[in-house]
C-alpha cells in the first residue's frame, strides 16, 4: 500500500491490531445473572462488549484486554475474571 | 499597472489577488505593514478572508496548519524572532504537506536583538521542508507570491514556501511594481483544490506518528517533493513568463556570465547593488557576472553548475553565517560545484543591517581574485 | 444509575491503550456526545500515540494531530475555515493535562480569548503519562511521580493542581464543567451541552490512569468515584463564569483514595504521615466548601 500523503489514514486499520492477545484475564458474562444493564458495554475502554440481537452482552475476545473494568461495574456481579489459559 | 508601492503594499496587494480565505499572522518588524495593510482590507471588506488575530507566530502558524488541514487557502508573514518562534511547527506543516504561503521580511536574528536585514532567519529553516524563494526586488517580491501559490497547491509538490524578501531594503522601500489585476491574477492562479481535508463526509487522520518502519519512507516522499518542485517551478514561471511578461523561468538567474572569469553568487536585495557593481566592472574590463539564486529550496545544484561551468572563481555572498563553519550559501555551492576545479570563495557579508555597497563588490571581486575569501567582509577591526 | 445509551461506535477497538486506560474511555465516551459531525484536534501525548500509529487510526471521525502544544491555535485555524466555508462540523480538541495546564496555555489562552467556537476536552489523568509519568500542573498535592518523586527529603509533588477551569471561566467562556469517566453518562451530557454552546467552551474530565497512579485495571472507575467521594475531585458546571451545579456527595475521607493507589504509597509507609494526610484532607475541605458540595444530615 503507498504511503498517504503526510502521514494520514483513513479509518479501519486500528482493527487490524488484534488486542485481546494481551490478556492474561478473561471475562466470562454469567447469562442468568446479568440484568441487560449495559453498563459493561458502556465503560469499557476497548469498545468490545456488544449488544446482541437478544439483547445480551458478549465480549469480542479478540480486543478484549482483560482489564476488569467490567467485571468491576457489573452491578450484579455477573462477570467474573477467569485466567486464560495459555 | 504601474505604481509606485512600498514592498510590503506590495506584497500585502498582491496577496489580497490570491484570495486567501484565512490569514493568521503576528506583527513583528519589519513585517508589520503587510499585516496592518491586510487587517484594513478586511476591515474594508476588500478581501473576504478570515483574520486570525493571534497571540503569537505560534499561533500564527498553528491556525494556519489547521485552516490549511480543513481545506482552505491560507497566509501568514513573520520575520526573524517570529520565524524562530515558528520552529516548530514549520517542520510540521511541511511534514503534514500543507501548502502555506508565507512572506518573510527578512531580518537578523538576536541576540544582539537587531531589526535590520540579513537572512539569518529563513536560511536557518533550510532544512525544514519549505520552499524558499527570494526576491531581489519589489516587483519580485510580489510575483513570487503567485507563484508559491501555484506551486505549494500543485498536488505533485503539497510542499509550504517562504516569500522572503529582505527586511527594510525592500519592506520598507518604495518602487514602481506593475501590479496585476484581480482577473489577470484570478486567470493564473486557480481557486485552491485541497488534495485531502479534514472532512466529517469523508474522515481521515492526519499527522499520525511515524514508527521506525515508516519514518524514512515519509521524509523521503517529503524531498521527493522538493525535487518535484523545481520542475513545476520552472513551469509556473514559464507560464507566469508568457502572461506577464517578467522572466521567473530559471531556479536560478545569470547576470552577463558570458565570458566572465569571475562569478558572484548572490540571493536577494543585493543582487540589484552587484548588478550595478558587475555593470561598471564590465565597463572596467573586468570579467565578471552574477549569479542570483532565486530558489534556495529546492536547491538547484545542476543548475548552478551549469550556469557557472566556465567561470574560473567564485565568490559567494552570503548574509548569513553557519556559527563554527560558514555561510550557508557558500557551503551548498561549493558542493554543487564539487569535483569541477573552479575555486569558490565566501564572504559573509551584510548581518544586521551592514549596509553593502558596490565598491565592496568590487573589493570582493578583487579578493576573490587574489584567493583570499572564507572570511567576513567589512568587520569593523577598530572596534574588535 | 442513568440510563445508557447506545450508540455507534467512533472509536475503534485495536487502540494501543494499558488495559484500563481512563483517557481511551474517555475517548470513547466523547465520541458517543459528539456524534459523527466533529473534527477532532489532538495534542502529542498516551492518547494521540495510543490511538493514530500510521496508519492504524483508531478514530472514525476527521482528527488532526500536529504538536504537543497547539491544539487550541490548530482548532483556532480549523473554526476560521469552517466558517469561510459555511460548514458546520463542531470543532473539539482532545489534549491532555499536560498539553492543557502547562505547554499549550499561550494557545488556549488566545483561542478562548478570540471567542473561537471550539470544545477543548481535557483528559486529565495527573501526569506526562506518555513520557515516563512526570508531573505537570495537574498532578496533586503529594503524588509521586518520576520528576516529583517521594524520597529521603521528599514528599512528592509540592504544588498542588492549578485551577484550569477557573482560568478558562475567567477568560469569559459560556461553559466550563468538570466531569469523570466514572460518571459516563454525566461525563457524555457536559460534552453534548459543550459542543452545542456557541463559543469556546471547556470540559475536564479526569481520567484515572492505572500504569501512571498505579492501580489494578480494574479499578479505573472505582478510584475515579473515589476522588469525587472524597472531595480531591469535583464534579461542576460553570456557565458565564459561575458554579451552577455541583455534584453533592457523602463525603468519604481522602485516606480512602490515597491509600489505593501507589503515587501516595510513601504518605503510609514506611511511616504513616497523618500530617500530610491531614494537609490533603485540608484540601478536601476546602473543595467542598468552595462548591458546597456535601450532603448534610437533616435533623
Ligand atoms: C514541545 C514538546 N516538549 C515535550 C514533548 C514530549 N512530550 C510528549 S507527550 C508529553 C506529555 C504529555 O502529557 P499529557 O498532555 O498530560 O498527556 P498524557 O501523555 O498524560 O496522556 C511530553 C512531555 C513534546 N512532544 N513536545
Ligand atoms: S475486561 Fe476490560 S477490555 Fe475486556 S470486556 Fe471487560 S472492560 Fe472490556
Ligand atoms: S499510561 Fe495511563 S493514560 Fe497512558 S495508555 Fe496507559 S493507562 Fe492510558
Ligand atoms: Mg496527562
Amino acid at each position: 500500500m503507498p504511503l498517504q500523503v503526510g502521514c494520514a489514514a483513513r479509518p479501519g486499520k486500528a482493527r487490524e491490531n488484534k488486542t485481546g492477545a494481551w490478556r492474561v484475564f478473561r471475562p466470562v458474562v454469567e447469562r442468568e445473572v446479568c440484568t441487560k444493564c449495559g453498563m459493561c458495554a458502556l465503560v469499557c475502554p476497548e469498545g468490545c462488549v456488544e449488544e446482541t440481537e437478544d439483547e445480551t452482552y458478549v465480549v469480542d475476545l479478540d480486543y478484549c484486554k482483560g482489564c476488569g473494568i467490567c467485571a468491576e461495574v457489573c452491578p450484579k456481579k455477573a462477570i467474573r475474571m477467569e485466567r486464560e489459559e495459555k | 499597472m504601474m505604481e509606485i508601492m512600498e514592498g510590503s503594499h506590495a506584497v500585502a496587494e498582491i496577496v489580497k489577488y490570491c484570495r486567501p480565505q484565512v490569514i493568521a499572522a503576528y506583527p513583528i518588524t519589519p513585517q508589520t505593514h503587510i499585516v496592518e495593510a491586510l487587517a484594513q482590507m478586511v476591515a474594508n471588506c476588500e478581501i473576504d478572508a478570515e483574520y486570525i488575530t493571534v497571540e503569537s507566530e505560534f499561533s500564527a502558524l498553528s491556525a494556519c496548519l489547521g485552516a490549511s488541514a480543513a481545506g482552505s487557502r491560507v497566509y501568514s508573514a513573520t520575520t526573524s524572532q517570529g520565524l524562530a518562534l515558528m520552529f516548530e511547527v514549520c517542520f510540521n506543516v511541511a511534514g503534514m504537506r500543507q501548502p502555506v504561503v508565507m512572506s518573510i521580511a527578512n531580518r537578523s536574528l538576536g541576540a544582539p536583538l537587531s531589526i535590520w536585514n540579513d537572512q539569518q532567519d529563513s536560511i536557518s529553516l533550510r532544512d525544514s521542508g519549505w520552499i524558499q524563494l527570494y526576491a531581489e526586488d519589489n516587483q519580485e517580491a510580489a510575483d513570487l507570491h503567485l507563484i508559491a501559490y501555484r506551486v505549494c497547491e500543485d498536488h505533485s509538490v503539497l510542499l509550504p514556501a517562504f516569500v522572503c524578501f529582505d527586511g527594510f531594503i525592500l519592506s520598507h522601500t518604495y518602487e514602481p511594481v506593475d501590479m496585476p489585476t484581480q482577473e489577470e491574477v484570478d486567470g493564473y492562479l486557480p481557486p485552491f483544490v485541497p488534495y485531502q481535508r479534514l472532512d466529517a463526509k469523508d474522515p481521515l487522520s492526519m499527522g499520525m506518528y511515524a514508527t521506525p518502519e515508516y519514518y524514512m519512507e515519509f521524509r523521503y516522499e517529503i524531498d521527493r517533493a522538493m525535487q518535484r518542485a523545481k520542475q513545476v517551478l520552472v513551469r509556473a514561471g514559464t507560464e507566469f513568463s508568457e502572461q506577464f511578461g517578467r522572466d521567473y523561468t530559471g531556479l536560478v538567474e545569470g547576470y552577463r556570465l558570458d565570458g566572465a572569469d569571475t562569478a558572484l553568487v548572490a540571493m536577494g536585495s543585493i543582487c540589484g547593488t552587484v548588478k550595478d557593481a558587475v555593470d561598471e566592472m564590465r565597463d572596467a574590463g573586468k570579467k565578471v557576472g552574477l549569479l542570483k539564486i532565486r530558489t534556495f529550496r529546492p536547491f538547484p545544484a545542476p543548475e548552478i553548475a551549469d550556469a557557472l561551468r566556465d567561470v574560473g572563481t567564485v565568490a559567494v555572498l552570503d548574509k548569513n553565517i553557519s556559527l563554527g563553519n560558514s555561510g550557508a550559501v557558500g557551503t551548498e555551492v561549493k558542493a554543487a560545484l564539487y569535483g569541477s576545479g573552479i575555486r569558490v570563495l565566501d564572504y559573509i557579508i551584510g548581518l544586521g543591517g551592514r549596509d553593502v555597497r558596490k565598491e565592496d563588490i568590487a573589493k570582493i571581486v578583487d579578493l576573490a581574485e587574489k584567493g583570499e575569501g572564507d572570511m567576513f567582509y567589512g568587520l569593523r577591526t577598530e572596534v574588535l | 444509575m442513568a440510563e445508557v445509551r447506545q450508540g455507534c461506535e467512533l472509536f475503534e477497538s485495536g487502540h494501543r491503550a494499558c488495559g484500563g486506560c481512563g483517557p481511551a474511555l474517555a475517548a470513547r465516551l466523547l465520541l458517543k456526545a459528539t456524534g459523527e459531525n466533529v473534527i477532532i484536534v489532538a495534542s502529542t501525548g498516551c492518547m494521540e500515540v495510543f490511538s493514530t500509529p500510521y496508519p492504524e487510526t483508531a478514530w472514525k471521525v476527521p482528527w488532526i494531530h500536529s504538536l504537543f502544544e497547539n491544539a487550541a491555535a490548530v482548532a483556532s485555524g480549523i473554526d476560521a475555515a469552517l466558517k469561510k466555508q459555511g460548514r458546520d462540523e463542531k470543532v473539539v480538541c482532545v489534549c491532555g493535562d499536560g498539553a492543557t495546564f502547562d505547554i499549550g496555555v499561550l494557545c488556549i489562552s488566545g483561542a478562548f480569548e478570540r471567542g473561537h467556537d471550539i470544545t477543548y476536552i481535557c483528559y486529565d489523568n495527573e501526569a506526562y503519562m506518555n513520557t515516563g509519568i512526570q508531573r505537570s500542573g495537574a498532578t496533586p498535592y503529594d503524588a509521586s511521580t518520576t520528576t516529583s518523586p517521594a524520597g529521603r527529603c521528599s514528599l512528592g509533588n509540592v504544588h498542588q493542581k492549578k485551577d484550569m477551569p477557573g482560568i478558562l471561566a475567567a477568560h469569559g467562556a459560556p461553559y466550563v464543567a468538570t466531569a469523570s469517566v466514572a460518571f459516563p453518562n454525566d461525563f457524555m451530557q457536559k460534552v453534548e451541552r459543550a459542543v452545542n454552546t456557541p463559543g469556546p467552551t471547556y470540559v475536564q474530565v479526569h481520567a484515572p490512569c492505572c500504569t501512571g497512579w498505579g492501580f489494578e485495571s480494574g479499578e479505573t472507575l472505582a478510584i475515579g468515584k473515589l476522588a469525587i467521594e472524597t472531595g480531591l475531585w469535583v464534579n461542576y458546571e460553570m456557565v458565564d463564569g459561575e458554579v451552577v451545579k455541583a455534584k453533592k456527595v457523602r463525603r468519604k475521607p481522602v485516606e480512602e483514595y490515597l491509600s489505593r493507589q501507589r503515587r501516595f504509597r510513601h504518605l503510609f509507609k514506611p511511616v504513616r504521615r497523618d500530617d500530610e494526610i491531614a494537609k490533603i484532607q485540608a484540601i478536601a475541605d476546602r473543595n467542598a466548601e468552595k462548591f458546597g458540595i456535601d450532603i448534610r444530615r437533616k435533623e
